[in-house]
């Protein structure tokens, strides 16, 4: 765990990434195979399954640090991290060892085994024997997101130089449901690749954002322009007479949408499409919060399957013939989709998202301002000639959003955020007047600068009216910009709607509480465009 | 009541005085010299020999008597007397006895020495009135020594690597601090220059501190490989921080405990170094005064006063215009409480 925790240490301790991929490389060179192979693992999202409940360490801890319980959980929102809070709050190690990353990750799995009496002693005697460094990395074995400044891609990059071998191969090789129980360092990563796991996704290529319009990017007709959809972007793979559905986050979802596996009858094996995957009715997608009631989901209901059924709008394809398509042009990718999917009956759970035609710029920007009526977000536009690449690139893929719904709403309560934002408000519920009454609609966390996030701290410190555990109850006085993508019926919701992406646009300064939209204003916004 | 609290501070009836009063009084009784503790406008201050130079280098022009600690002066019907809070050289805790009844305050304080500032003394008192700026468990201070050896070991490295250290630190104590526990040898330290007005203040009081270069529009940034440059934390990150070329940042500070503070600052190293007291120095300080009923001026002040209720001590919460209490601001502020 030493060298682990010193690895942690170089990477946590810099802010910039070439010492932090430095770092990484040479851990990759030195490590032992099971160690390392853990480390790619947990920086790519995977971790030991949770053995021990968050209830139960809090518990434990506070008892070991003597200290009461709701001492602890006052703290913990001063630190943010569970793992952390705890690492800082116990008493110091009695005892050194050094044991491996995979002895401690096979001491949680055993955990597993036996009853929640026998899971004590067994991490009291882990937190006594740490230094803190440790402790904190065990405790984030234990309550997972691994989340520690190395994104999956500079992972990638470190071990792309630590053993040679091109990122781009790596990238696709960590893709899929490889587990270290069900590899080993040598097959992921050494042996040659046979293209043993036929479930493997590509990487996804990710699209950025355009702020400032097109002209910039050219002549028009380098260029094809699809709807910008507002669903789960996944890749569906048939191969070896199987299919497979795959999120961006690298997430199986083959037995959510059930409806897909219909695909194996219209598209031959050796295919991998990307696409959108929507709910869609009636030849046209359904809003997104059809689809939010599939989503975390494992089996679904046959009533759902009727009222919300998906397909997959696909707009590119990767895999063709069994043969990888990536490095062609994207026209030709896309024409070779239109032609597999365009003679496909009515019901097939498949379509191509269709391209949009235009001649100007001009011409494009005014479809774009009909997007909210094709239930769509914006535009995509692709570069005809680009290959498709991993990971969020700039120049050949882009995102014309809308721009975004807004209201002037007033902050009531504040809640103090976690990890870098923690000991800061910046989780706020807001509310829009009905009557004389200020009724909450949405919560928003983002939008603002570090500054304004100081600012308004402070002020919630000063202008705290009553506490509800975490939650702090504000005077009303703050008018907040809150813009959205879209908007819903929620019966969940006191106000009786739901926003899509909320954020803080502005802070209005210059707007007195009066001056706040009205429940009747959203319930008008739902009308046009819910 | 020995002391009350008023719109303008704590105030002592029996001798007409107020002690760090935050707006304008007739006579000021001051802990010590940081800015929300030593306020300008007030007709006459008090404060100890060693606290006075810099109150007046930060103040200017002001009426100031002096005392030594623990000599006990009579103030109309108060018996009042400075003895030592271990937060920055000349800091006090101020003890206050009216008709055989004795009140503390405290200040700011730590409890472990640091080398420079004259050690903190616990006074038995019957009410003591405390901060708590860092008054939750998950604070906990190593030991100077310790803490030394991470910043020279840093610095060293740096010098090595051929990068300069930038290290971001309170002008008024936390930097003499930094200054008096650097190794050196290691190689030239450079000083932010309202750093130095401060070094040249406590040296003329007789304060030891190594040798310093003022960085002053004229001097070659570059031509000092491997220096420690000491500046105030609103300095890193600015154009002139970036004369020094390649550098690593850091920032010493109680707050640095915390991962998400680290993070957020955006500073290679954040060193744990406070010249508050952690948790535990806060117990123990507290038990020492033998105090029974317990005021809280600023921190954790809800968390803390209930942990005191919890523990059978008689405490409350009571409002100042000391800081400590926003984490953001304190960064930079935890120095200026």
């Amino acid at each position: 765990m030493k060298r682990f925790a010193a690895l942690f240490q170089q990477v946590d301790q810099t802010t910039k990434i070439n010492p932090k991929v430095a770092a990484l490389a040479a851990y990759f060179r030195e490590a032992p195979d099971d160690d390392r192979l853990w480390t790619v693992a947990l920086f790519s999202g995977r971790r030991p399954r949770r053995a021990v409940t968050t209830t139960r360490l809090r518990e434990w801890a506070a008892e070991r640090a003597g200290i009461p319980l709701w001492l602890f959980e006052e703290a913990y929102p001063v630190v943010g991290d569970l793992a952390e809070t705890i690492a800082l709050i116990l008493p110091p190690n009695t005892r050194e060892t050094d044991l491996g990353l995979r002895h401690w990750i096979n001491t949680l799995r055993g955990l597993s085994d036996v009853t929640e009496e026998e899971r004590k002693p067994v991490v009291l005697d882990a937190w006594d024997q740490l230094p803190p460094v440790e402790r904190f990395l065990f405790n984030k074995l234990i309550t997972g997101g691994f989340r520690i400044g190395v994104s999956q891609k500079l992972m990638t990059r470190a071990l792309a130089q630590a053993t040679d071998r091109d990122e781009a191969e790596l990238a696709h090789r960590l893709m899929g449901d490889w587990t270290p129980e069900t590899t080993t360092w040598h097959e992921l990563i050494v042996a040659e690749d046979a293209g043993a796991n036929l479930s493997r996704p590509y990487p996804f290529y990710l699209a950025h954002q355009l702020d400032d319009g097109p002209e910039a990017l050219g002549e028009p007709s380098d260029w094809r322009a699809e709807w910008k959809w507002d669903g789960i972007r996944g890749q569906l793979i048939l191969r070896g007479g199987e299919h497979h559905v795959w999120s961006r986050g690298e997430e199986l979802m083959t037995h959510r949408f059930p409806e897909l596996a219909r695909a194996r009858d219209f598209v031959p094996d050796g295919t991998v499409l990307d696409g959108e995957i929507l709910a869609f009715a009636g030849g046209q997608p359904l809003p997104f919060n059809a689809l939010q009631k599939r989503i975390g989901r494992k089996t679904v209901p046959k009533a759902l399957l009727r009222d919300a059924p998906v397909i997959l709008y696909a707009y590119d394809l990767l895999e063709w013939q069994g043969q990888d398509m990536r490095d062609r042009p994207f026209a030709e990718r896309r024409a070779q989709l239109d032609a597999l999917l365009q003679s496909l009956p009515e019901d097939a759970p498949l379509r191509a998202s269709p391209l949009i035609e235009f001649d100007s710029w001009a011409d494009l920007a005014a479809t774009r301002q009909n997007a909210r009526d094709a239930h769509a977000e914006g535009l995509m536009l692709k570069r005809a000639r680009s290959p498709y690449l991993s990971g969020r690139k700039k120049g050949d893929w882009w995102k014309w959003k809308l721009d975004p719904l807004t209201v002037d709403a007033v902050m009531i309560y504040a809640q103090q955020g976690h990890g870098r934002r923690a000991n800061l408000f910046t989780d706020f519920t807001f509310a829009v007047w009905q009557g004389n009454d200020l009724v909450p609609f949405t919560k928003a966390y983002s939008g603002l600068t570090d500054a304004e996030f100081r600012q308004i701290t402070g002020w919630v410190r000063k202008n705290t009216q009553a506490r509800f555990g975490p939650v702090r109850q504000v005077t009303p006085e703050h008018v907040f910009e809150i813009a959205f993508e879209g908007i819903h019926e929620s019966p969940r919701h006191k106000s009786g709607v739901a926003l899509r992406f909320p954020r803080m646009s502005r802070w209005r300064h210059d707007k007195t509480v009066q001056e706040a939209n009205t429940l009747d204003d959203l319930k008008e916004m739902l009308r046009q465009y819910g | 009541m020995v002391l009350e609290f008023t719109e303008r501070g704590i105030y002592c009836p029996a001798g007409d005085f107020f002690i760090d009063p935050w707006r304008p009084v007739d006579r000021a009784l001051i802990t010590h010299g940081h800015a929300d503790h030593a306020r300008p406008g007030h007709a006459r201050y008090l404060s100890t020999h060693a606290a006075a130079p810099v109150m007046r280098h930060r103040l200017g022009e002001i009426v100031i008597e002096t005392v030594g600690y623990g000599e006990a002066l009579r103030i109309g019907n108060a018996t009042v007397s400075f003895h030592p809070a271990g937060h920055v050289p000349g800091s006090a805790q101020i003890r206050v006895e009216v008709a055989g009844e004795v009140w503390v305050v405290s200040g700011d304080y730590k409890v472990a020495p640091d080398g420079m500032s004259e050690p903190f003394e616990p006074v038995r008192c019957h009410a003591f009135i405390s901060e708590c700026t860092f008054g939750l468990p998950v604070f906990k201070w190593a030991p100077q020594d310790e803490v030394a050896a991470e910043i020279n070991a840093w610095w060293a490295g740096n010098a090595a690597a051929g990068r300069a250290s930038i290290l971001g630190a309170y002008s008024l104590g936390k930097a003499q601090r930094l200054l008096s526990i650097l190794e050196p040898d290691i190689g030239p330290i450079l000083t932010h220059g309202a750093i130095e007005n401060t070094n040249a203040v406590m040296r003329d009081q007789g304060l030891a501190l190594p040798d310093t270069l003022r960085v002053t529009p004229d001097l070659d940034a570059k031509a000092h490989p491997g220096a420690l440059v000491m500046a105030p934390p609103s300095a890193l990150g600015s154009s002139w921080a970036r004369r020094f070329g390649p550098a690593s940042t850091a920032f010493a500070s109680g707050w640095m405990r915390l991962r998400g503070v680290r993070r957020r600052r955006a500073a290679d190293r954040g060193f744990v170094m406070s010249d508050h007291a952690d948790w535990a120095g806060l117990n123990s300080a507290i038990r020492e005064t033998g105090a029974e009923r317990i005021l809280v001026t600023h921190g954790y002040t809800e968390i803390f006063a209930k942990w005191l209720r919890s523990e059978g001590y008689d405490a409350d919460i009571v409002a100042t215009g000391f800081e400590g209490e926003s984490l953001d601001a304190s960064e930079d502020a935890e120095a200026t409480s």
